[in-house]
């Protein structure tokens, strides 16, 4: 256990101590000991960065399952780092944020601290994660609790919706990333990213390699909320804004493109990995700015518009991948792309989170977000409005903000395309400056329309439901904080060039540096009079004109129908599969206990006999068999009566004494049998059953066999014959096949010596199998709990009925 | 229900009930070496329960063990769980179990060994789940 892990997991260690700091210190905000977390981690990782910076790595193992080749390996370098400081840096913000946001008299604040640590320390291990199955586990981690957060206020009905929603898609995404993850290691043979890597000209002619690249990408679409899967993030800003701000904005989705820009390396050399990567990333881009016009909710405006800055950010890591193609060229021009992406991801981080935090600040000193109710609060809060405005211009590209330079970049990386004549991009590659293009000027639409709708224009404060006063100090130090970076960042691009964003991009393409090319990344306002400025200047005029004709053409949003949209196909197809399954449900379960025996015995004897026939597994061998005494006839034969006679009897008082004969006769055989303890065992739990049998019978109803119809019956001892017949032929087949040397000698060898116990029956149970008990007790702990469950929490159907 | 008389099974099962329990926990401890365990254990144990609560009723039984068995229940699953993990504090696979011999006054040479706490999880969890079932189900007429 390193340092290096302990970090990763100390989110989770600290989370268990939330509960009780928040019941033991009700007059401290439960924030303040949160916020020790992610400092103290945001510290920790920065003394990495001279490290990452000379292009070295950080590789720490812990063994957890070698054989399986799963291993808790942390992997730190210039991508990792990246992500794992705005993990800990935009965390202790948010954290500092929340405090002021919310109210520790009414707030559960005890669930909200223990997810949030549990998502950030998912999310320190996705991003520090080598092996591909603990990355996974991590995965899963981020979704579940981004779904607690989401449905933090749990007794609305939109933010169940919302934490349901999004949970479907992005573990649906997670799932088939998993099979991507099984196919690679069926190809490579690891779960090692980095081994995988090294084998990435070998993989690509693997037959698996197509399916296996779909599959993760479904998995990095899904989280990213690219097109068709977006439909989940405006839904999850029912989350608390510190939340939106946080995971939907800022760390949760950019997991989708940490996983692209991780897993370029295996996949890029592929053309479809660029076309599809860039072509969705491009797609959602404009999707997502096209939408974000038409909302009137600050959030939902922010939603739609994350959206499509990861589609930008996602489509720059598809072109990025040309470079692999160019490696002989010496000033590769597509790595630019690459550069760009990950500039982009750092400035997004920086603007989408303080406007987030903005639109939180209005929704709470205001009581609304809706852009139809605001207006003219520049004079009331000048604070909040310098916040929104450098924000929302950094992210509408103008300059001297640090938007302003990797919109640039972006646009230089998408001209670019142009040039390349791989892939048919020389073909239909025109479509992505030209919708790169048209999504800059939506983005710069509603970025004007957010800031001017909330803070310019006719004041209207008697439609608000609380009088807007600026926020308190608190509130506004995380998000000033982070203008304060928009602004730094854009008049000094090149503070992050060589110490963050230079060993990112080795990371991403880490077959150029091998191959001697150096990572040259120079940012600077004024390129001269090239087309990206001319694009730009085009993106301002034609977005001031169409924002001033917005009531003229903002009908067009109206065109499409409902019953088309993806929300809409997503309500019908959950509403469908509810009660589809509600159906499939009621028409085999009928109540009864025999049709539930019924089905579970018929689907043993299909299986097992099949397999039987199938592999012609039967075997017989009467060579090693003892003599039969005549005392086991006997017993025997008391086995068989005792058997027939619960068939026969009237009473359920007799059944279940001719059941305990039977049961009393199989103690009494492992007594001749010479154990003891199974003995033991069986026969007090053969007392314990016929009590709890007796306590049972008082509640059942008066047995009825008549109405029994004979089929019914006969078809019944048709199949508890054929279950005999089975039972029989296998144990038969079992005993006479001895494919293996019998384990029972290593027992017996080493009980004494390994676990220092006499009884192996024993020893097996709690030491050398030792897992098999952990998991019975588990069972058994599961059944109690849930007979109790379903004896005492049946009120309120039966009031129903 | 009609009033039956039970003075001699009550009398009998003030008595055998310790015996039983006292039984319940020699074969806990011998199980290491001798025919027993965690497992046995506790269901001896849970029969003398059981039979109290034939013998008396369940309100007595409560009275006697004013415990809540869902809590022993979650008690048991986490010991076991615990010493489970415990293994990794010293860089042992999960559920590897240490033992050594000590010179014990009274018992002289024994071997005391890690996997007693978790049988006593398996013990706890047994008893509690056979009694969380036994009583919800005579409560719930």
């Amino acid at each position: 256990m390193s340092l290096l892990h302990l970090a990763i997991v100390l989110p989770f260690l600290s989370a268990v101590f939330i509960p009780f700091l928040f019941k033991g210190f009700r007059n401290i905000h439960t924030g303040w000991f949160v916020l020790l977390v992610p400092l103290t981690l945001f510290i920790y990782f920065i003394q990495f960065m001279p490290l990452t910076r000379d292009g070295q790595t950080v590789t720490k193992t812990v063994e957890w399952i070698p054989s399986l080749g799963i291993n808790f390996i942390a992997h730190l370098d210039g991508l990792g780092l990246l992500f794992a400081l705005l993990i800990t840096g935009i965390g202790s913000l948010v954290v500092l944020y929340s405090i002021y946001y919310l109210a520790k008299e009414k707030e559960a604040l005890h669930n909200f601290y223990v997810y949030l640590l549990m998502f950030m320390g998912a999310m320190l291990g996705v991003v520090l994660s080598d092996n591909l199955i603990v990355l996974y586990m991590f995965w899963e981690f981020t979704s579940i609790s981004s779904f607690l957060l989401i449905g933090y206020w749990y007794d609305r009905e939109r933010s169940r919706y919302g934490a349901q929603k999004s949970m479907l898609i992005t573990v649906f995404g997670g799932l088939s990333m998993l099979g991507g993850i099984v196919l690679l290691y069926i190809m490579g043979n690891t779960f090692s990213i980095q081994e995988l890597i090294g084998m990435s000209t070998t993989l690509i002619t693997e037959p698996l390699f197509i399916p296996a690249l779909i599959l993760i990408l479904l998995g990095a679409f899904t989280k990213s909320a690219q097109f068709p899967f977006h439909i989940w993030l405006p839904d999850a800003m029912e989350a608390p804004t510190p939340v939106s701000a946080y995971l939907h904005s800022a760390t949760m989705v950019k997991a989708g493109i940490y996983l692209v820009a991780r897993m370029s390396p295996v996949f890029a050399e592929s053309g479809l990995w660029l076309w599809l990567v860039a072509a969705f990333g491009i797609f959602t881009l404009f999707w997502g700015s096209f939408n974000a016009v038409k909302q009137t909710d600050l959030k939902a405006i922010l939603a739609y518009s994350t959206i499509s800055q990861l589609g930008l950010i996602m489509s720059l890591l598809g072109l990025g991948a040309a470079a692999l193609h160019y490696d002989q060229l010496d000033d590769n021009v597509y790595m630019i792309a690459t550069i760009a992406a990950v500039f982009h991801l750092i400035n997004h981080a920086t603007f989408k989170g303080s406007l987030f935090m903005m639109a939180g600040i209005v929704d709470h000193e205001t009581g609304t977000r809706d852009i139809r109710k605001l207006g003219g609060l520049v004079n009331l809060m000048p604070i909040t409005f310098t916040i929104a405005i450098i924000g929302s211009f950094s992210m509408a590209g103008l300059p001297p903000f640090n938007g302003f330079l990797s919109k640039e970049m972006f646009l230089t990386g998408m001209i670019s395309v142009f040039e390349l004549d791989l892939f048919n991009l020389s073909t239909w590659g025109v479509l992505f400056p030209v919708l790169a293009w048209v999504a800059s000027v939506f983005t710069f639409i509603y970025s004007i329309k957010l800031v001017f709708k909330t803070f310019l224009g006719k004041p209207q404060f008697d439609k608000l439901p609380k009088k807007p006063h600026e926020a308190p100090i608190g509130m506004l130090i995380s998000p000033i904080i982070l203008v304060t970076l928009v602004v730094v960042f854009g008049f000094f691009p090149n503070l992050l060039s060589n110490t963050m964003i230079k060993p990112a991009v080795e990371a991403i393409l880490p077959s150029l540096v091998a191959s001697g090319q150096t990572v040259d990344v120079n940012i600077y306002f004024w390129h001269g009079f090239t087309p990206e400025l001319f694009m730009t200047l085009g993106i301002i005029l034609t977005g001031i004109v169409l924002y001033s004709t917005l009531a003229k053409w903002q009908k067009i949003y109206n065109r499409i129908p409902e019953r088309f949209t993806l929300n809409g196909m997503y309500d019908r197809s959950l509403s469908r599969s509810e009660s589809g399954g509600y159906r499939l449900t009621n028409g085999v379960m009928s109540g009864f206990m025999r049709t539930y025996l019924v089905y579970i015995f018929s689907f043993f004897v299909a299986i097992l006999l099949s397999t039987l026939i199938i592999k012609d597994g039967f075997s017989i061998d009467t060579s090693n068999l003892a003599e039969i005494k005549a005392y086991e006839v006997v017993l025997a034969l008391v086995m068989i009566a005792g058997a027939v006679t619960i068939l026969f009897v009237k009473s359920r008082l007799t059944s279940i004494i001719a059941l305990g004969v039977v049961g009393y006769s199989v103690a009494l055989f492992f007594v001749l049998f010479r154990a003891p303890d199974l003995a033991l065992t069986q026969l007090v739990i053969e007392t314990v059953t016929v009590a709890l049998f007796l306590l049972c019978f008082y509640h059942l109803p008066e047995i009825s066999r008549k109405e029994e119809r004979m089929r019914f019956r006969f078809g019944n001892a048709f199949l508890s014959m054929l279950v005999g017949l089975t039972i029989t032929l296998i144990s038969i087949s079992s005993f006479s096949s001895r494919s293996f040397d019998s384990i029972s000698q290593y027992h017996i060898d080493n009980v004494y010596d390994l676990a220092a116990g006499g009884n192996m029956v024993n020893v097996i149970l709690v030491d050398f199998r030792g897992f098999d008990t952990l998991f019975e007790i588990c069972v058994l702990g599961v059944a109690g709990l849930g007979i109790y469950a379903m004896i005492r929490f049946r009120g309120p159907r039966e009031e129903k009925k | 229900m009609k009033k039956t008389n039970d003075v001699i099974l009550q009398t009998v099962t003030s008595v055998i009930s310790f015996m039983i329990i006292l039984f319940a926990l020699h074969l806990f401890f011998a199980g290491h070496y001798e025919p027993g365990g965690g497992f046995v254990g506790a269901l001896i144990t849970s029969a003398a329960l059981v039979l109290l609560l034939l013998a008396y009723d369940i309100k007595t039984l409560k009275a006697i063990l004013p415990f809540d068995f869902k809590i022993m229940t979650a008690a048991g699953l986490l010991m076991s769980v615990l010493t489970a993990t415990g293994a990794l504090l010293f860089n042992k696979p999960f559920l590897t179990h240490a033992f050594d011999y000590f010179t014990l006054p009274i018992l002289g040479k024994t071997s005391l060994h890690t996997a007693v706490f978790f049988e006593i999880g398996v013990y706890l969890v047994v008893i509690g789940v056979t009694m969380t079932i036994i009583q919800t189900i005579g409560e719930s007429e």
